[in-house]
């Protein structure tokens, strides 16, 4: 069989979404919507937005900074605030860092990856959150594929994936004991696909590194790292330039590009559809171990 | 494009995650480095084969014991249909995962191993792909290479099951049988001719077939309300609309509605869709409704159509599947939560607890453990506005909450 393009995006995905969002607004008392910038938080940002019209969205966007984000990211943040006339929370890792909670990894594969967590949990605990709404997928990584539409966290975050409450039809228990929350996935069922072709029908405005350009690279265990102040390199490693573009949007240090002349979204639709390597594939940070995305959830990570 | 939802369910080692993975490999839904992954870690395992089931297993300790703990999700496409799998564990202590599962699924996808035939856990199956009344039923008749292909032994399985569904509680449930080898790819895909005996489609040909005829749409129009939108800007100054997703049947601009449990009517006036205007929600569309008039409404109440009311229940019959370690007390108050709507429950009584394998049933049992299923009566605080779940089955289900650790303890079919 051979992958012929589907672009319609299938409906249903987008009813269930809305239906999550408004269930997510009337059940909890503090929602606030986990922005990164990327594609899947773009998504859900335009599912707000339709789920409450004509009225505002009700809750605001949380944004942990690690100062290593691809400052196109940053800059698409900003315009899509300002755009959209929306509340945006932003915490910095730099601040944990200099509260001494966290501390910088070293070496050539250092990234702040993992500090994240640490800033994103102080954050949900000081705005007294109830509610993260997240764009993780089920189909991006398969400790991800086990996760509920809305998973429990106790008090440090943690997930505890042998004890998850079952989740029937479409009832949603939003009921929680004090101190945990809630971390609310309203496109669980939605596949990298099915974003891009909602993007595209949507017309949603995303950040440029997604399209190829001429940036400056490394080689680096087989895959190509973006060349930035904050990655460590060795003296082997000199970076060139070349025409790329990312699939995922993460930080600098721990998100590698594709070689790619796709500069329109009909073309990254067809790449991805064509593509060997799976989207998480280009993550750094879940070539740690065969179960490093499973870790990370215990240990908090969104 | 249409959203089809798979249920499987399957026994220890009757190759399962394989067949899942073989699916999966046969679409070309499985990219290179996954792919890589795979082999590097079936040869760490001393495998000389690609283990296929490893790509579904996705938890360590799954992993380690080799066995499927918890529902997982898995997606493939064709060039027609969006597939969701919710891959559910076969062992008896994870009848809840199972049920969780199977509760979204249009088809159930039951695998026998062609060796040992119709066991203990395929009865369980059968039971709750009935008790859920899931439209389709596909049973594969697997590891067909082990037994030689032979016709004589699928056609012996098949006529066991028939025995099964004479005792069936959904009598229109779709059946249907087709013998495959998921290790070599007999008929999940394409068919390879080892079985030249079976005309019938490959378990893919079957699945792109399937018409999941919108049977929600038929059913009566239940809306329940989600919230309410009043954005108070100049723009939308005296805007009212009710934000909801169409549980079941359809509404249309000029339907005569009514408001339940206050029973104030009136006619709908717009339907929407973000910036665009409908004529008719249908069955699972999220919409925000405006009425002609200004009533009383708010989250919790449903739209109904005048002709085709809900019961108003406070006392509920209904079948149960218990999820929680701690037993069911009869006494005890628990949160009844159906649809969107939540209520303080007392469980009055059980009535009978049900053997799922010899359809046997108890009636003197004073609690239900975990995984146990049987028919309670529950009385609630208010009246819940449901319909019963073999005439609705989008009105007709609903879970106990744990009012201690708020966690869901059950599942609940209203009768």
């Amino acid at each position: 069989m051979t992958n012929q393009i589907n672009w319609e995006f299938p409906q249903a995905l987008e009813d269930e979404a809305i239906y999550i969002l408004r269930e997510t607004a009337a059940q909890f008392e503090k929602p606030v919507l986990l922005f990164s910038g990327g594609k899947d938080s773009i998504t859900l940002v335009r599912l707000a937005q339709k789920a409450f019209y004509p009225g505002k969205i009700p809750f605001a966007l949380l944004h942990v900074d690690t100062g290593h984000n691809f400052p196109e990211t940053i800059q698409f943040r900003d315009w899509l605030v300002d755009n959209l006339g929306l509340d945006i929370i932003v915490r910095n890792v730099q601040d944990s860092i200099n509260q001494g909670k966290v501390q910088e990894e070293t070496g050539k594969y250092a990234s702040r990856n993992a500090l994240q967590t640490v800033t994103l949990l102080d954050a949900i605990e000081e705005g007294k959150f109830d509610a993260c709404i997240g764009g993780a997928r089920r189909d991006e990584e398969k400790a991800r594929a086990k996760e509920r539409i809305f998973s429990v966290r106790d008090e440090f975050g943690q997930w505890n994936a042998k004890m998850q409450r079952p989740e029937l039809f479409d009832i949603l228990n939003g009921k929680i004991n004090i101190g945990e929350n809630v971390r609310v996935f309203p496109i669980s069922n939605w596949t990298e696909l099915d974003v891009w072709n909602y993007i595209r029908r949507e017309k949603l405005e995303i950040p440029s590194i997604y399209f190829a350009h001429e940036r400056e690279i490394i080689e680096r265990d087989g895959l190509y790292w973006p060349y930035s102040e904050y990655l460590n390199t060795t003296a082997e490693e000199v970076p060139y330039r070349q025409k790329v573009r990312f699939r995922t949007v993460g930080d600098m240090t721990c998100t590698a590009a594709v070689i790619s002349d796709a500069d329109k979204l009909e073309d990254i639709i067809a790449e991805i559809m064509e593509a060997k390597i799976s989207e998480r594939g280009a993550r750094i940070d879940d070539k740690r171990s065969e179960a490093a995305m499973e870790k990370r959830k215990q240990a908090g990570y969104f | 494009m249409e959203v089809l939802r798979i249920a499987t369910s399957g026994s220890v080692d009757d190759g399962k995650s394989t067949l899942i993975g073989r699916l999966l490999y046969d679409t070309n839904s499985i990219p290179q480095d996954k792919m890589e992954a795979l082999h590097a870690a079936s040869k760490r395992k001393g495998l000389d084969f690609t283990d296929l089931s490893l790509l579904t297993d996705g938890l360590v300790a799954e992993r380690e014991q080799g066995i499927t703990i918890d529902v997982a999700h898995i997606y493939f496409s064709t060039p027609t249909r969006k597939y969701i799998i919710a891959d559910t564990p076969g062992h008896v202590e994870y009848t809840r995962n199972m049920v969780t599962g199977a509760s979204n699924a249009q088809v159930s996808l039951i695998l026998i191993d062609a060796r040992k035939g119709i066991v203990e856990q395929t009865f369980r199956h059968f039971f709750i792909a009935s008790l859920l009344r899931i439209p389709y039923l596909v049973v594969c008749v697997n590891k067909m290479d082990l037994v030689e292909y032979s016709e004589a032994r699928f056609n012996q399985i098949v006529e066991e099951f028939q025995q099964l569904l004479q005792n069936a509680s959904f009598k229109a449930q779709d059946v249907a049988f087709i013998p495959v080898s998921s290790l070599y790819g007999e008929n999940v895909a394409t068919s390879n001719g080892a079985i030249n005996w079976y005309q019938g489609p490959t378990l893919l040909d079957y699945l792109e077939q399937v018409q999941f005829d919108h049977a929600d749409s038929v059913h009566p129009a239940r809306f329940p309300i989600q919230s309410v939108i009043r954005p108070r800007t100049t723009e939308y100054h005296d805007f009212r609309g009710f934000a909801g997703k169409v549980a079941s049947g359809h509404f249309s601009i000029g339907d005569e509605v009514i408001s339940l449990p206050s029973g104030q009517k009136s006619k709908i006036k717009t339907i929407e869709q973000f910036e665009k205007q409908l004529d008719t929600a249908r069955a699972r569309e999220s919409v925000v409704i405006t009425l002609e008039d200004e009533i009383d409404s708010s989250r919790g109440n449903m739209l109904v159509k005048t002709d085709a009311q809900p019961q108003q229940l406070k006392e509920i019959a209904a079948q149960i599947c218990w999820m929680d370690a701690q037993p069911l007390t009869p006494g005890k108050t628990y949160l009844l939560q159906h649809g969107i709507n939540r209520v303080k429950a007392k469980v009055q009584q059980i009535n009978y607890v049900i053997d799922v394998t010899s359809y046997q049933q108890t009636t003197d049992k004073t609690s239900m453990g975990l995984n146990d299923i049987g028919k309670i009566t529950v009385k609630t605080a208010s009246p819940v506005l449901a319909d019963p779940y073999s005439v609705n089955p989008a009105n007709g289900a609903f879970i106990l909450i744990d009012e201690f650790n708020n966690t869901t303890v059950a599942v609940g079919f209203i009768e």
